[in-house]
C-alpha cells in the first residue's frame, strides 16, 4: 500500500484544488504521504508526482531538502532531543546517553521492535524549558532521565495514544475547505491590475 | 553565443540602454543583463551557472561586479541584473577580485582537484577561472566530501558528485530545455547533489547536453569518458546529418580516430544542442563492420577485389543494361544520406546516361513537390503565431525541432495545432491537439479549420504548416491533400517540410526525385529493371513496404550498391563499392529548411572507401562520359553555376556565413493529385499506425554500441480499452495479421495511442512490421488475435 490510497488521493484533489498551480501542493500531500505510510515512500512520491504534474526527480528533489520527511521506515514514535545551546547546557548530552542506554540504539537508530527512533534535534524554540524533547513533534519539557522511562514506558503501554499519534500524523483534525468556499485562487500571471483593497493608491 | 549587434539607428531606439562598463561606454538592450553587455564588450566576468539560452539563476555568485547605487558602489550578481540607462558597471577593481577569489575559494573547499585524472581537465572553467580569478591558494584544511563514485544517471552519462559545484546547469537543461525534469537537487546545505529520482534514469534524447555544458568534469558522456585528454584533440567545424534538422557541430579526433562531438551555437538551427543520437553516433564511423574495400559477387560469394576492376564490373553492369532495354532498364535510388556534391555528381550521371528511374526517398517520405509550396525556415516556425503541425513525432525523428517549437510553445510566442494519430511529444505543449484514423486527415483538417475559435487563432499572425509523413502504413497522398486543405483555408501559410533523412533536401533539389521508389520498385518486381543503383539506400531495409522491397530486389538481375555497411539490400548486390562516411568527406549539405551548411573531413577514409560523387565521376569516365569534374570543389562550382536554388551557396558565402546559407525558393507549378478516398473505419481489427523512434535498427545505431541498446524493440502499441477488450495482458505474444501474411509480436498497453488503431514503431529489433504494410494500399488494416 506505498501509493496513496483512494480515500487519500479524494483528499489529496482536495488539497490540490486550493492552489492556482498544482504543484503548490507537493508539501501538503508529501505530509498526507507520510501520514499514510509513516515514512515516504518511493511510490507515493511517483504517485504525488502525477497529480500535481511535475516528475518524480522534482518531487524527491523537494522532499529531501526537509528533515522531517522521512524516506526510510522510522519507529512508531519518533524522539527528538534537542542538543542546541541552551538544551545543551542544561544536560542534554547526558539524556541522549541516558536515551540511547534504554532504549539500546545509537542516535539515529531505531529499535529492532520498531516502536522507537531516537534523533538529535537543532534547537525546538523552548529553551525556557530545557532540556526539551519532541516524540512525533508533540513537547516535552524539563525531561530527566526518569522522565524519559517512564515516557517510553507510557509510550509502549499505550497510555499516550490520545496525546501522541503514530509518526506521519501532522493533525488529527482534518481541515476540509469545499471547494466552492474557496477564495478562488488566480495564478500571478493571470493577476493585471492591483487589487480593490489598494483602491488606486499604488500602481502595481 | 549570439547577442544583438548594436545597429547604427540604436541612439533613436526606445529599447536603447547606455551603460558605462569599465570607463568605457557600452550601447545595450533593455532588459540585456550586465554579463552580456560586458561580453559584447569585451569585458570577461568569470561564470558558471549562466548560460545564454538558459534563464538566468544566480547560483554561483561567481559574476559579481560593482554597480555605482545611491549609496556607493555595490556589488551585484552580473547574470541576474539587467543594464540600466547610464549604469556605472566595473568588473576590475579590488573588491570585485576579491569576492570573486572569495567565491572560487569556497567552490574548491569540496572540489577534489583531481583535474589530471579528471576528463575536463584542459576544457575545464573551474580549472580555467581558478587561475585567472582564483585567490591561488586556500585556507580549508578540512577533509573533502566524498561520494560514490561515478554514478550512472543514465545510460550515457555518469556523475561524479564529489566534483559538483552545484551550478544549476544540467537540472535546469533538463527542465527548462529538454523538459525531462529527470535530475533535481536533492538533499539541503553540504549534502545538496544531483540526483535521479531512484531507479527512474535521465533517460533524455537530450542528456548528451548536459555533458556539454556541465563548467566542471561532474558529468562525463560513456562513449568519452577516458579516451582523450582535450589537448589531444583536433577539432573542425560541421553539421550533422544525422536528420535533416542540420544542426552544427564540432567533429573531434585524436590520433584520426572521431572521439566526441560537441554542438555549436548556430542561432537559426540548433541552439548549441544536440539529440544523443547525433551526438553519440561517431562510434559508428568506426565500427568495424564497415566495408573497407570494393567487392565483386564471384560465384556465389562476394569478393574483394581493386577499386579499378569493380568499377568496369559495375559500368560494364550499367552498360549492358542500357544496351539491351535503354535506360529505362535502370534505376538509382538513394543519395539522401550524403552530400550535396555526392548527390549532384550521381544526378550528373543519371541524366548523362539518360536515367529517369531515380529518387532518394524509399516511399518513406512525400511526394518532392512539397518543395514547391511557399517554404518557411526554422525559425520563422519558431515565431509563427500558430504551428500547424502535420507531422510525425519530431520528439522521435528530428529531437533539435522539436526542442524548439516546444520552446516556441512554452515562451508563449506560438500555439501549436496538431493532427495526429497517436499522441507524440509535442501533444503536451500543444495548444489543440486534434485526433484522426488514417485516411480521414484531409476531411478532419478542412472541417478543424471552419470552426470559429481555430480561425480566430490563425487569424492572429503568421501561420507555418510543419508537414511530414507521419504514418508509414497510410498513402502520403493524405497528408498533402491535408496540407492542400490547410493551404486553401489558409493561402498565407507557408511550409516547413520535414523530411527526414540527412540531405534528402539536397537530393531531391538537384533532382534525384525524378519517379516515385514505389513505383520503381514496382516496376522492378515486374520485369522491367535489369541494373539497380542503390546510392547509400536500403530498400529492404527502409521502404515500408518490406515485401515490395524485397521481391523487387530479388527480381533485378544486377544491383550495384555504394554504402558504408553490408545491409540487407546491399549485401544482394553484384558489386558491392565501399563509401566514406559523415566525417570522412568534405562537401556541403542542406537541411529540412533548405539551409546549405559546410561538412568537414576529420579523419581519413576506412580503408580503401570513397565519397559518393567519385564513384559517380569515376562510373562517368569508364561509361564514357565526361562530365568535366575533378575533385569536390569542381562538383561544388558545377552544382552553384547550374542549379539556379544553389545559386547563393558559393564557396566564398559559406565561408562567410558558418550558419549557412538558405536555398533560393524554387517555384514549380504543382502537378494535380490524386484525391484520396476517405477511407471508412476498418470493417475488421484495426487501422495500423506506422511510425519511429529515435533509436532503432539503423546502421549508425546498431553500429555505435553506446546506443544500440538503447532502441526500444518491437511491439505492437494498443489502448489499454482496446487490449482489455482482445483479451491479452500487457506484454503478452500477439498474431497481427494483414491480407499478406502474419507475425507475431508483444503487445504494449499504451493509452497514446487511439482506440480502434495499433500502433508500432519501424525498424526495430525484432518482429518487422513492414511485412505488414502493403503499399498499394490507400491505408492498412490488421487483425490482433491472442495466440
Amino acid at each position: 500500500m506505498a501509493r496513496l490510497s483512494e480515500e487519500n488521493v479524494r483528499l489529496a484533489k482536495e488539497i490540490v484544488g486550493r492552489y492556482p498551480r498544482a504543484r503548490s501542493a507537493t508539501i501538503p500531500l508529501l505530509h498526507l504521504a507520510q501520514q499514510q505510510d509513516g515514512h515516504v515512500t518511493n511510490e507515493a512520491m511517483a504517485h504525488i508526482g502525477e497529480l500535481v504534474g511535475a516528475t518524480s526527480a522534482e518531487v524527491y528533489g523537494t522532499a529531501s531538502f526537509y528533515e522531517m520527511f522521512k524516506f526510510e521506515p522510522v519507529g512508531k514514535y519518533l524522539i527528538n532531543i534537542c542538543g542546541t545551546m541552551s538544551c545543551a547546557l542544561m544536560g542534554a548530552e547526558d539524556l541522549m546517553h541516558h536515551a540511547e542506554h534504554r532504549l539500546g540504539v545509537k542516535l539515529g537508530g531505531t529499535t529492532d521492535d520498531g516502536m522507537f527512533t531516537l534523533e538529535r534535534a537543532e534547537c525546538q524554540a523552548a529553551c525556557t524549558e530545557a532540556p526539551c524533547l519532541q516524540v512525533n513533534y508533540r513537547y516535552r519539557f524539563r525531561v530527566t532521565d526518569a522522565d524519559f522511562d517512564s515516557l517510553v514506558d507510557d509510550l509502549k503501554a499505550g497510555r499516550l495514544n490520545d496525546e501522541i499519534p503514530a509518526h506521519g500524523t501532522v493533525a488529527r483534525v482534518r481541515q476540509h475547505i469545499p471547494l466552492d468556499r474557496g477564495v478562488g485562487a488566480v495564478p500571478p500571471e493571470d493577476v493585471t491590475e492591483a487589487p480593490a483593497w489598494m483602491d488606486g493608491k499604488a500602481a502595481l | 553565443m549570439t547577442t544583438t549587434e548594436p545597429t547604427p539607428e540604436i541612439a533613436v531606439d526606445p529599447n536603447a540602454v547606455n551603460l558605462t562598463i569599465n570607463g568605457r561606454p557600452v550601447a545595450a538592450r533593455k532588459g540585456e543583463l550586465i554579463i552580456a553587455a560586458a561580453d559584447r564588450s569585451g569585458d570577461y566576468i568569470p561564470r558558471f551557472c549562466y548560460h545564454p539560452r538558459m534563464s538566468p539563476v544566480g547560483m554561483c555568485r561567481q559574476c559579481l561586479v560593482e554597480v555605482e547605487g545611491p549609496r556607493g558602489p555595490m556589488m551585484v550578481v552580473s547574470c541576474m541584473t539587467p543594464v540600466a540607462e547610464g549604469q556605472v558597471v566595473r568588473t576590475e577593481t579590488e573588491q570585485v577580485k576579491r569576492a570573486q577569489e572569495g567565491i572560487i575559494e569556497l567552490l574548491l573547499a569540496n572540489h577534489p582537484l583531481d583535474c589530471p585524472v579528471c576528463d575536463k581537465g584542459g576544457e575545464c572553467p573551474l580549472q580555467d577561472q581558478a587561475f585567472s580569478h582564483g585567490p591561488g591558494e586556500s585556507r580549508f584544511i578540512e577533509e573533502k566530501r566524498h561520494y560514490e563514485k561515478p554514478i550512472a544517471i543514465s545510460d550515457l552519462v555518469l556523475l561524479d558528485r564529489e566534483r559538483c559545484i552545484l551550478c544549476d546547469r544540467c537540472t535546469r537543461f533538463a527542465d527548462e530545455v529538454a523538459g525531462d525534469a529527470l535530475i533535481h537537487f536533492t538533499s539541503r546545505g553540504n549534502n545538496t547533489q544531483v540526483q535521479t529520482f531512484p531507479d527512474e534514469p535521465f533517460s533524455s534524447y537530450f542528456s548528451g547536453n548536459t555533458v556539454q555544458i556541465c563548467p566542471v568534469g561532474a558529468l562525463t558522456a560513456q562513449p568519452y569518458r577516458f579516451k582523450a585528454r582535450p589537448w589531444d584533440l583536433e577539432k573542425t567545424e560541421s553539421t550533422c546529418t544525422t536528420c535533416s534538422v542540420g544542426c552544427r557541430i564540432t567533429l573531434e579526433s585524436s590520433r584520426d580516430e572521431l572521439l566526441r562531438y560537441q554542438g555549436v551555437d548556430s542561432d537559426p538551427v540548433n541552439h548549441g544542442w544536440l539529440c544523443d543520437k547525433g551526438r553519440f553516433n561517431f562510434e559508428s564511423v568506426k565500427s568495424d563492420a564497415r566495408l573497407s574495400n570494393p567487392l565483386v559477387r564471384d560465384g556465389g560469394s562476394l569478393v574483394e577485389t581493386s577499386w579499378s576492376s569493380a568499377l568496369s564490373t559495375a559500368a560494364s553492369l550499367i552498360r549492358s543494361a542500357v544496351n539491351a532495354g535503354g535506360a529505362s532498364r535502370v534505376a538509382v535510388l538513394g543519395g539522401a544520406r550524403g552530400t550535396n556534391e555526392d548527390a549532384h555528381a550521381w544526378a550528373r550521371l543519371t541524366s548523362a546516361l539518360g536515367i529517369d528511374s531515380v529518387d532518394a526517398q524509399l516511399g518513406d517520405g512525400l511526394p518532392a513537390d512539397v518543395l514547391s509550396y511557399p517554404q518557411a525556415t526554422i525559425d520563422e516556425a519558431a515565431r509563427a503565431s500558430t504551428i500547424i503541425l502535420l507531422a510525425p513525432d519530431l520528439k522521435e525523428e528530428l529531437p533539435i525541432l522539436y526542442l524548439r517549437l516546444r520552446d516556441a510553445s512554452e515562451k508563449k510566442r506560438s500555439r501549436i495545432l496538431e493532427f495526429t494519430a497517436k499522441e507524440s511529444g509535442l501533444t503536451r505543449y500543444a495548444w489543440k491537439t486534434v485526433p484522426y484514423l488514417p485516411g480521414t486527415q484531409p476531411a478532419v483538417v478542412a472541417s478543424t479549420l471552419a470552426d470559429a475559435p481555430i480561425s480566430a487563432q490563425m487569424a492572429t499572425g503568421s501561420v507555418v504548416v510543419v508537414v511530414g509523413r507521419s504514418n508509414l502504413a497510410e498513402s502520403d497522398e493524405y497528408t498533402m491533400a491535408a496540407l492542400d486543405a490547410v493551404m486553401t483555408a489558409h493561402p498565407n501559410a507557408t511550409v516547413l517540410p520535414v523530411l527526414r533523412r540527412g540531405n534528402v533536401r539536397g537530393a531531391l533539389t538537384v533532382g534525384l526525385g525524378r519517379r516515385d521508389a514505389v513505383d520503381i520498385l514496382a516496376d522492378a518486381v515486374n520485369g522491367e529493371i535489369d541494373c539497380l543503383v542503390l546510392v547509400g539506400a536500403d530498400p529492404i531495409g527502409d521502404c515500408p513496404d518490406t515485401e515490395l522491397a524485397r521481391r523487387a530486389l530479388a527480381a533485378i538481375p544486377n544491383i550495384i550498391a555504394i554504402d558504408t555497411f553490408a545491409t540487407a539490400s546491399s549485401s544482394k548486390a553484384s558489386v558491392l563499392l565501399p563509401a566514406a562516411a559523415f566525417g570522412e568527406k568534405d562537401g556541403t549539405t542542406t537541411n529540412l529548411e533548405g539551409r546549405v551548411t559546410r561538412l568537414a573531413r576529420k579523419v581519413t577514409v576506412n580503408g580503401t572507401s570513397r565519397p559518393d560523387w567519385m564513384v559517380a565521376l569515376e562510373l562517368a569516365d569508364v561509361l564514357g562520359h565526361d562530365l568535366a569534374m575533378a575533385s569536390v570543389s569542381d562538383v561544388h562550382a558545377d552544382l552553384v553555376s547550374s542549379n539556379a536554388a544553389f545559386a547563393s551557396a558559393t564557396r566564398s558565402a559559406l565561408s562567410a556565413h558558418p550558419d549557412g546559407v538558405v536555398l533560393e525558393p524554387v517555384r514549380s507549378s504543382s502537378p494535380s493529385r490524386v484525391v484520396p478516398p476517405a477511407a471508412e473505419r476498418p470493417g475488421f481489427g484495426y487501422r495500423l499506425v506506422v511510425g519511429r523512434k529515435l533509436y532503432d535498427n539503423g546502421r549508425n545505431v546498431a553500429e555505435s554500441p553506446s546506443l544500440a541498446p538503447l532502441a526500444p524493440g518491437s511491439a505492437l502499441h494498443m489502448h489499454p480499452l482496446d487490449l482489455e477488450r482482445l483479451g491479452a495482458a500487457d506484454g503478452a505474444s500477439v498474431k497481427v495479421s494483414g491480407d499478406r501474411t502474419s507475425i507475431v509480436m508483444d503487445v504494449k498497453s499504451d493509452d497514446s495511442v487511439q482506440r480502434g488503431t495499433v500502433w508500432a514503431a519501424w525498424a526495430q529489433p525484432g518482429a518487422n512490421i513492414g511485412e505488414l504494410i502493403d503499399s498499394t494500399k490507400w491505408v492498412n488494416d490488421v487483425k490482433v488475435e491472442t495466440l
